[in-house]
């Protein structure tokens, strides 16, 4: 086991460390906001989720309370099983809550029927972790950004006006609509599949987007592109992000806070600043010490 | 699409199967326009006659003759007239008069007729022979030498006054050509216990067979899709509701329920389209289960929730989200509907609570009264043998096809 002492300096080093090599670079400590000023964009209060009865049941998410902030980008961070999914599930409202209360811009959260689901989802948004099973096959791309342009009411606007639009939210992502007309999702790679999901949201500006675990199963290189322009995103539509990821050193880079979330609870959260260079918990500490380092033998000791 | 039917078509077990059933419906279409009329006629009087191509006598007698002198004319009469049983008769005569019939093939007229003629004593009295038996020799022996000796035959015809008058006389080297008999007929199997050309009956049938498949696996899927689209991608109430009356279904053999309302219906009722109708609302079950556990399986799908976070009506979500992912899945169980219908409804008729007897044949309809008229028993092979192989052939290229796409579809839910 490595000692606290020796827990503190990995996470200095983590910091140390420049963000992975990619195409942009601008994925760097300054793009922090101070948020707390903001008023409450979404909050919760003891949620909990447990699945099963009797023997079987499983508490997922156990009694958790947070407060996000408008325009703030929030990481969850925690392991596999954590019940971090289950948890932006209950915010996307896609799972019902068991017991608590989730309050959306300081009013209780209001989805009991299908019409006030609708209403609510109006303002939510999300991307998975999985581009590949995140599209229709079956739509075309035109089809699946029109879909957009026409849910926000954009649905009598001339043809040439929607494709300026579809064009406008492709070349956001760098991405070019006049190459994409007429394709098909899958006949796109895995990271422009992400891109395209992100200027569906683009096109979409929701006052929430959830994202899962974005980038995990984008290479490194693009990885640092799609977080440029999941920043770009948030500072052009203002929205509150939720990011949802294991991977603490990445959380760190980006968020303006980070909830650590273990066996289906918070157990520390803060600024990143706090939350990474003076860890409290046990398992904040574990998670940081966990991140591997090049040029050093990887230190597995900690893993149970 | 385009690029789906490549692939299908590059599946040799679908092609096969989907050549045979091509020709099944190329059969049962044109053939009845070259072929036209009821095919429920009964062009018999007698029942059972076996394929083959027949010529009417009273057209030959008055048919213009060629006389024809052929060296092995005669043997061959006698080949026709000597039946396997009168040739194993002779020879145990031959025995019984202790003859020494080594190396004889009694199916060998020249040889066996040589043995005959030199040994037949119709004085002689074998050992053990009853009189009886005795007296068929003789009859035999009769009939063999008349055909021997090739005499005439003379034709008469009753006038107007009711005179009898020699209108010709026929030797055995009168040959009339075939083409110039008025009447001929050519039936390819044969006729049935009620004297109807079996092959324009099993065309017509198939046709029926094949309708009745459809519809009931039009109804079976339909009802099989919607149930299981909606219990599998609502959940909670919905599924515990639909999946309990799928489970009563289930739990009771469909063939028994089939059997019950059947009978009540009655015969009457009970048209093709009836029969089609019932079948189809009793096979659903299946279809729904397995489309409810595929849909299972998609409703989580990241694709499902950005289309419920989009806002997506219910049936929209089904239409476009869900449906299409299991087409191929659907397609094939309606296919596999198509062929159990086929085979219900010969089961059901074979049990006699098919269609009604009347309108239409079907392949069972024709299954039925070739068993109710022992057609099986009497050696009338071609009553049943065409319908069974033409069932099996249409099941077998349905099963085929299903089997091929199965292979092109099945590795992923694509």
């Amino acid at each position: 086991m490595k000692t606290e002492e020796e827990m503190n300096v990995r996470g200095q080093e983590i910091i140390s460390e420049a963000p992975a090599a990619g195409e942009s670079a601008t994925v760097s400590l300054d793009r922090r906001r101070d948020v707390s000023g903001n008023p409450m964009c979404i909050s919760g209060k003891g949620v909990t989720k447990i699945f099963g009865s009797g023997k079987k049941e499983n508490i997922a998410v156990n009694h958790v309370d947070f407060d996000f902030h408008e325009g703030e980008l929030v990481s969850i961070v925690g392991e596999s099983g954590s019940g971090k999914t289950t948890l932006s599930k209950m915010l996307l409202g896609l799972l019902p809550v068991t017991e608590g209360e989730i309050y959306f811009r300081g009013e209780k959260r209001d989805i009991s029927t299908t019409r006030k689901k609708k209403e609510y989802w109006k303002n939510i948004q999300a991307i998975f972790q999985d581009p590949f099973s995140s599209f229709n096959v079956f739509n075309k791309i035109d089809t699946v950004l029109l879909d957009c342009i026409n849910m926000t009411g954009g649905k009598n606007l001339p043809m040439e006006k929607k494709t300026e639009m579809m064009t406008e939210a492709c070349s956001f992502v760098n991405l070019k609509f006049a190459e994409l007309t007429n394709k098909y999702p899958f006949e796109l790679s895995g990271g422009q599949m992400q891109r395209l999901m992100i200027a569906r949201v683009f096109l979409l500006k929701p006052k929430i987007l959830l994202a899962d675990e974005p980038t995990s199963m984008i290479d490194a290189c693009s990885r640092a592109t799609i977080l440029d322009m999941l920043l770009n995103l948030r500072d052009e539509i203002g929205m509150t992000v939720i990011f949802i990821t294991h991977d603490i050193g990445l959380a760190y880079y980006i968020s303006d806070t980070v909830y650590i979330m273990e066996h289906g609870r918070f157990v520390e959260h803060g600024s990143a600043d706090e939350v990474i260079l003076t860890p409290k918990a046990e398992y904040t500490k574990r998670l940081i010490s966990d991140v591997p380092k090049i040029h050093e033998a990887w230190d597995l000791s900690t893993v149970e | 699409m385009k690029n789906t039917l490549r692939q299908v078509f590059h599946s040799s077990k679908f092609v096969a199967g989907f050549i045979i059933f091509v020709g099944i419906l190329l059969l049962i279409t044109f053939y009845p326009l070259f072929h036209p009329g009821n095919p429920l006629d009964m062009i018999g009087v007698g029942t059972f006659a076996e394929p083959g191509t027949y010529v009417s006598l009273y057209d030959s007698v008055g048919t213009d003759t060629e006389t024809l002198k052929l060296p092995d004319a005669a043997d061959k009469r006698l080949d026709a007239v000597l039946g396997k049983e009168d040739r194993i008769k002779m020879v145990a005569w031959l025995s019984a008069m202790e003859v020494d019939i080594e190396g004889l093939d009694y199916m060998d007229t020249e040889a066996l007729m040589d043995l005959w003629r030199a040994n037949y004593d119709d004085s002689a009295r074998p050992n053990g022979m009853t009189k009886a038996e005795r007296n068929y020799y003789k009859r035999l022996n009769e009939s063999l030498s008349s055909m021997g000796a090739g005499g005439q035959m003379k034709v008469f015809e009753n006038d107007a006054a009711g005179e009898e008058q020699q209108i010709a006389t026929i030797t055995p080297e009168d040959y009339v050509n075939v083409k110039n008999v008025a009447n001929t007929k050519t039936l390819v199997l044969g006729t049935d216990n009620f004297g109807r050309d079996v092959l324009k009956e099993m065309v017509s049938a198939t046709r029926t067979s094949i309708m009745i498949g459809l519809i009931a696996g039009v109804v079976a899927t339909a009802i099989g899709l919607l149930l299981g689209l909606l219990s599998g991608y609502m959940g909670g109430f919905v599924d515990d509701a639909i999946m309990f009356i799928t489970n009563l279904f289930t739990v009771v053999p469909s063939f028994i329920l089939l059997i019950l309302i059947s009978y009540s219906i009655g015969q009457e009722q009970r048209g093709a389209s009836v029969v089609a109708l019932v079948i189809g609302l009793t096979s659903w079950t299946w279809t729904c289960r397995s489309v409810r556990s595929q849909v299972i399986s998609l409703r989580n799908r990241d694709h499902v929730n950005l289309s419920k976070l989009s806002g997506h009506s219910l049936a929209r979500i089904l239409l476009t989200d869900i449906l299409p992912y299991i087409a191929s899945y659907v397609v094939m169980a309606f296919i596999l509907q198509v062929s159990s219908g086929i085979l219900s409804e010969a089961q059901l008729s074979l049990l006699g609570l098919g269609p009604k007897t009347t309108e239409v044949p079907t392949l069972g309809l024709m299954m039925n009264w070739a068993m109710l008229y022992s057609a099986h028993l009497n050696g009338s092979w071609w009553a049943y043998f065409p319908v069974i192989l033409m069932i099996t052939l249409i099941s077998f290229s349905l099963n085929l096809m299903n089997t091929g796409l199965d292979q092109v579809f099945n590795p992923t839910l694509r």
